[in-house]
């Protein structure tokens, strides 16, 4: 029998037993349309985690200090004293693949500007950290290498603290606010960055010379943190080995000695970050596939009964002239018509799911091409899989005992 | 005048093989069927007519012995080959009518050509369509096998052993399921088509019947006892006009 009048037979015969064809066809369809969702929110998450680290720089190296002395009780990195000016300088002497540097010290407590306030953290920085973190002025300007070099007390704000501060849509510059008991003249503003993928607020900041900040309010001669930035993305392995040969010069550590600093680039982050997205997303679809086996396992159940249902038809197929593969082809026609249909209504599902996901669950989601091939194909291989055995049986049959089956 | 011969059977035997036990259904059948004969197969159940039937409808195939169809061995053809010759040399007729269920009339005729590549949809419709009229149900193409009465179903199933123009009918108890009246409506279109020409081999074991066919082999016991020409073959259609017209209608 020709292909085509196969492929009508098929769907007449679907036709026949609708309810029984859609919930056969269950199985696949949520197969499909799960690992369709699953894909395209994995590939979603790992996009914008792509995308925001992006944004906070692809070059940007962080330097933290770091103890990893046995022994005692250890603190938390940021409160080390290991990092000072002197390495700033080091680094700055010494380091070819580092574009800029700038030192963090940070510490929160309250802002005010005449009745309002707002709790904050304060940022000292150098004017590069702008640059390094992708952070851009608004309105004003940054505070110069001058004001740097003389402490001056200027500052530059987030847009959280702008509207916390200046509820009634005051224009800042020039104003003279106060963290804790410092005055400081506000010099600029900054875009608004948004939430950060760990949920921080990135807008919620004030930035100020680290000088200042160290003289007027930490008290210290630490840094909590220093930012530099490679002179390419290609460059930041060559730029960390620097940073690490430089920094154990000048703390003076001997061979074999662990560093008392850590070294960490956006690179790697992105790379740890991404591969957890990967690993929750195999493992979601791994769960999906199981779904399509036991869907398949669905269509070999119900082709088996349908063969066995229709045993005179078979053999009557068979007195008037049916080959055994003409009867192989019916059967397995049926069952892959079972699994692709079930496929197509699986893709169009999982593609509504991934474009309603996004605004009730505000979860990011991008379907690829990719999913939607792969899943159709795992489709047609799972309805000849699973239809051929029952095809078989039936192609092998005797047609005199096919002919008396009651 | 040469005669066409459509069958050749000689010394055919049919062995079953039952656990340790050979059962014997045809010990040695011998007989030939010319083109236009209108033969009748009789015997009583365990005469072997059910073996002798799918022997000669290309189902099965004799243990010994010879069966050429229309010149054709059948010993020597595969599962397939024999599909073949059932598609295009043989119109079956079955006691139950073994129509497709929920299909139409026009598509359970056409059945057997959609299994022969060589014709296409527009002749194969065609072909349905001169199918039925000859079986004068010009006006039930679309009608299922539901909607139709026995013998208009045995009617379609005759249609369908038609439509391939084979060199031979094959009908097996096709009056069983059908009362007298009926029975005699279809022996009238069997005597019918043999007068255009067709062979036909009737199985039955109703005498009545057999007096309709110009011929008649008598099985029993697996052998031949019995193979004699009608000479007072009756006319279906007179049987019918003599039939008393019943309430029941």
């Amino acid at each position: 029998m020709k292909i085509i009048n196969l492929i009508r037979l098929a769907i007449k015969a679907l036709q026949r037993n609708k309810l029984r064809a859609l919930l056969t066809m269950l199985g696949i369809i949520i197969g499909v349309a799960s690992v369709i969702t699953m894909m395209s929110i994995g590939e979603g998450s790992k996009q914008s985690i792509n995308a925001s680290l992006a944004s906070m720089g692809s070059n940007m190296i962080t330097i933290m200090p770091y103890s990893n002395e046995p022994g005692g009780a250890r603190m938390m990195g940021s409160s080390l004293k290991t990092l000072t000016s002197k390495d700033i300088d080091a680094l700055k002497a010494g380091a070819v693949d580092i574009a800029e540097i700038s030192p963090l010290v940070n510490s929160s407590g309250q802002s005010i500007n005449g009745a309002n306030n707002w709790p904050t953290s304060i940022q000292g920085v150098s004017p590069e950290y702008l640059d390094i973190r992708k952070l851009v002025v608004q309105d004003g300007i940054i505070f110069s290498d001058q004001d740097v070099r003389s402490s001056a007390k200027v500052c530059l704000l987030g847009k959280t603290v702008v509207d916390n501060l200046f509820p009634n849509g005051d224009d800042p510059i020039g104003k003279i606010i106060r963290f804790g008991k410092i005055p400081f003249q506000v010099i600029g503003t900054l875009v608004p960055k948004g939430t950060s993928n760990f949920g921080q607020d990135q807008d919620d900041i004030i930035i100020a010379p680290y000088t200042t900040v160290q003289k007027r309010i930490t008290s210290s001669i630490y840094f909590n943190q220093v930012y530099a930035s490679a002179t390419s993305e290609d460059a930041s392995d060559a730029a960390v080995a620097e940073i690490n040969t430089i920094l154990r010069a000048s703390h003076r550590l001997r061979e074999g000695q662990d560093n008392d600093f850590q070294v960490r680039t956006q690179a790697e982050l992105m790379t740890m970050m991404n591969s957890t997205s990967s690993m929750m997303t195999a493992l979601l679809t791994a769960v999906a596939s199981i779904s399509l086996v036991i869907g398949g396992i669905g269509i070999m159940n119900i082709m088996y009964v349908s063969v066995t249902e229709r045993t005179r038809e078979i053999g009557l197929r068979m007195s008037i002239g049916a080959r055994g593969i003409d009867i192989l082809l019916q059967f397995l026609i049926e069952a892959v018509m079972i699994s692709i249909t079930g496929g197509i209504i699986g893709v169009l599902l999982g593609i509504t799911a991934a474009i309603v996901v996004p605004s009730m669950l505000n979860w990011p989601t991008v379907i690829s091409e990719f999913s939607i091939v792969i899943s159709f194909l795992v489709c047609a291989i799972t309805g000849i899989f699973f239809g051929y055995y029952p095809a078989l049986k039936a192609s092998k049959l005797d047609p005199i005992e096919a002919l008396r089956y009651e | 005048m040469i005669v066409n011969k459509i069958l050749e059977i000689h010394d055919v035997k049919r062995e079953f093989v039952m656990g340790d036990q050979i059962v014997r259904a045809l010990k040695g059948v011998s007989f030939d069927v010319n083109a236009g004969e209108f033969l009748t197969i009789m015997g009583s159940s365990g005469s072997g007519k059910t073996t002798l039937l799918n022997m000669l409808g290309c189902l099965d195939k004799p243990t010994e012995g010879i069966y050429m169809l229309d010149n054709v061995n059948i010993k020597d053809l595969s599962r397939d080959e024999l599909a073949r010759l059932r598609n295009t040399k043989i119109g079956f007729v079955f006691q139950a009518y073994n129509l497709l269920p929920r299909t139409t009339a026009l598509e359970n005729v056409e059945l057997p050509l959609m299994y022969n590549p060589a014709i296409g949809a527009k002749e194969r419709k065609d072909r349905a369509i001169a199918a039925l009229e000859a079986v004068k149900l010009g006006d039930r193409f679309d009608h299922t096998p539901n909607q139709l009465s026995g013998g208009q179903q045995q009617r379609v199933a005759i249609a369908r052993a038609l439509v391939n123009e084979p060199v031979m009918i094959l009908a097996d108890e096709a009056t069983g399921n059908l009362d007298t009246r009926t029975s005699y409506e279809i022996m009238s279109l069997m005597q019918d088509l043999n007068q255009n020409g067709k062979t036909i081999v009737f199985v039955t074991h109703e005498p009545d019947i057999a007096a309709f066919s110009s011929r008649t082999v008598m099985l029993k016991d697996g052998r031949v006892v019995k193979d004699t020409q009608n000479t007072k073959r009756r006319s279906a259609s007179e049987a019918l006009a003599g039939l008393p017209v019943s309430d029941d209608y």
